[in-house]
């Protein structure tokens, strides 16, 4: 596997979806921003470029090839910013404090209602209640304690790809093929309808990948295949704040705890995680070092770092302050992709869950595996530990999720 | 959206946003990594997935028969 910075390849593909569906009205904007001339971006580098045009007004004949020269003299100028600081490595700074031992993890709970695969959980605030949604088109609402299930929504799609519970702990939201991120208020009333009360938020040119109620019920930030991030306000719909700069599906995203600002992470099919500035709709950093879609971003506790999981059978921790990449966990024996990642409450674990059906814990700081985890029987698509830290919930395509813990003491 | 972006457009949103990354403030790996270190140090003592729980305060433990003395 590779270590360190390297010189990064274009990339130009895009994934092509079959529902594509393209908003006239967002090519316009598309086509009117592309005017934004270049004229600086021969200035910015100070090494000459061999075949480096003077300016770069709007010509008929302003190739692929000159952007994709200039944008790779700009990456490697980057890589070489980033790589001046790169002074030591994670795990020697590490290597003073004590090794953990072997892990050995436990299913506690299975909770079984799906009737096809689960593609999204999330936890509630209350440590105990679980939302999940299912490519059955439903999403349930359940006490991971007892297993039973407290409410049910049927949508009017299939692949429900996104689930989250409000920070209130009384509604949900959820989306996927519909190309909506919708609220359900959760009744007390086990009788009344909860699609009745359901409300539109979020409207995207593609589907839903990922949701998340910020730090309260009335906003709600979105990823979706269209390639795109959104804030949303919940009571009116409206989009507050969109985020460009992904060149491909936008397929996961996190928000910074709460402490440490307005900030957000996403992961893309065009192999990049992007740092967002959620008032200014700016992307403040990009890292692109993996090989394949990212499928899963998660933050570290402090909110200084954050992990990725991706197809390209990695997971990879990124340092914030440091800007860079500085520490990948993978082994040669694990061949499939990361799904969905998660840390422990002090950081020191990170949880991934793989498309070969199991979950792997790694020590981050150390950079190895302390634990592997089977059970499921089929792919592990999402992966959450609780809010107090006490477990972790799995959900996979064998239709069941899991909650799990570090055998006892 | 990027989907209705041209392959050219794309290109150009990339450019500008590498111009400012170049300019983007960083901190050396030597002192980032320490913090990051000492802040699981510090919280690990509360961290139940890597320390355990014993069974009597472990919400999820095992759904218990009776045992007869």
């Amino acid at each position: 596997m590779l270590r360190g910075s390297s010189a990064v390849a274009i990339d130009n593909e895009r994934n092509k979806h079959p529902s594509d569906v393209i908003a006239a009205a967002s090519a316009a904007r598309a086509r009117r921003s592309g005017r934004v001339g270049l004229a600086t971006a021969s200035r910015s580098t100070s090494d000459p470029h061999p075949a480096e045009m003077a300016t770069h007004e709007l010509h008929p004949n302003d190739t692929l090839t000159t952007l994709k020269m200039e944008s790779e003299n700009l990456k490697a100028k980057l890589e070489e910013e980033r790589a001046k600081l790169h002074d030591v490595e994670l795990h020697q700074v590490a290597e003073k404090i004590e090794a953990l031992g072997q892990f050995v993890m436990k299913t506690r709970r299975t909770l079984k209602g799906h009737g096809n695969k689960v593609l999204c959980m999330d936890w509630c605030k209350d440590k105990r209640r679980i939302v999940s949604s299912s490519q059955d088109g439903k999403v349930i609402v359940w006490d991971a304690f007892t297993t039973n299930k407290e409410h049910a929504v049927t949508m009017p799609c299939t692949w429900v790809m996104a689930c989250a519970y409000a920070p209130s702990g009384c509604a949900v939201a959820c989306g996927g093929l519909d190309n909506k991120c919708s609220v359900y208020p959760l009744s007390l009333d086990k009788n009344e309808n909860l699609a009745a009360k359901k409300k539109s938020v979020a409207m995207h040119t593609n589907y839903l990948s990922a949701c998340s109620f910020t730090n309260s019920d009335m906003q709600i930030l979105t990823s979706s295949g269209d390639g795109t991030c959104a804030l949303w306000d919940v009571e009116s719909g409206q989009l507050l704040q969109s985020f460009h700069g992904h060149g491909a599906d936008v397929l996961c995203l996190d928000l910074a705890p709460s402490e440490t600002g307005n900030t957000f992470v996403s992961g893309g099919c065009d192999k990049k995680a992007n740092v967002w500035d959620m008032r200014s709709g700016q992307c403040i950093q990009s890292f692109e070092t993996h090989e394949s879609d990212i499928n899963s971003v998660r933050y570290y506790p402090s909110g200084d770092a954050f992990a990725s999981g991706s197809d390209d059978a990695t997971c990879r921790l990124y340092d914030l302050r440091a800007d860079r990449e500085v520490a990948i966990y993978s082994k040669e024996s694990i061949i499939f992709g990361a799904s969905s990642v998660d840390f422990s409450l002090s950081g020191r674990l990170l949880f991934g869950g793989y498309n070969d059906y199991t979950i792997n814990v790694w020590d981050v700081l150390k950079g190895n595996r302390v634990s592997i985890l089977f059970g499921h029987e089929n792919r592990v698509s999402t992966l959450r530990v609780s809010p107090d830290g006490t477990a972790f919930c799995s959900g996979s395509w064998d239709h069941t999720l899991r909650v799990s813990e570090e055998e006892g003491i | 959206m990027a989907r209705d972006m041209s392959d050219i457009d794309i290109l150009k949103m990339e450019l500008q946003q590498l111009q400012k990354e170049v300019k983007n403030e960083r901190e050396p790996v030597s002192k980032t990594a320490k913090e990051l270190v000492d802040w699981v140090e510090a919280n690990s003592a509360e961290d139940i997935l890597l320390k355990g729980v014993p069974e009597d305060k472990n919400p999820f433990k095992e759904k218990g028969g009776c045992i007869i003395t």
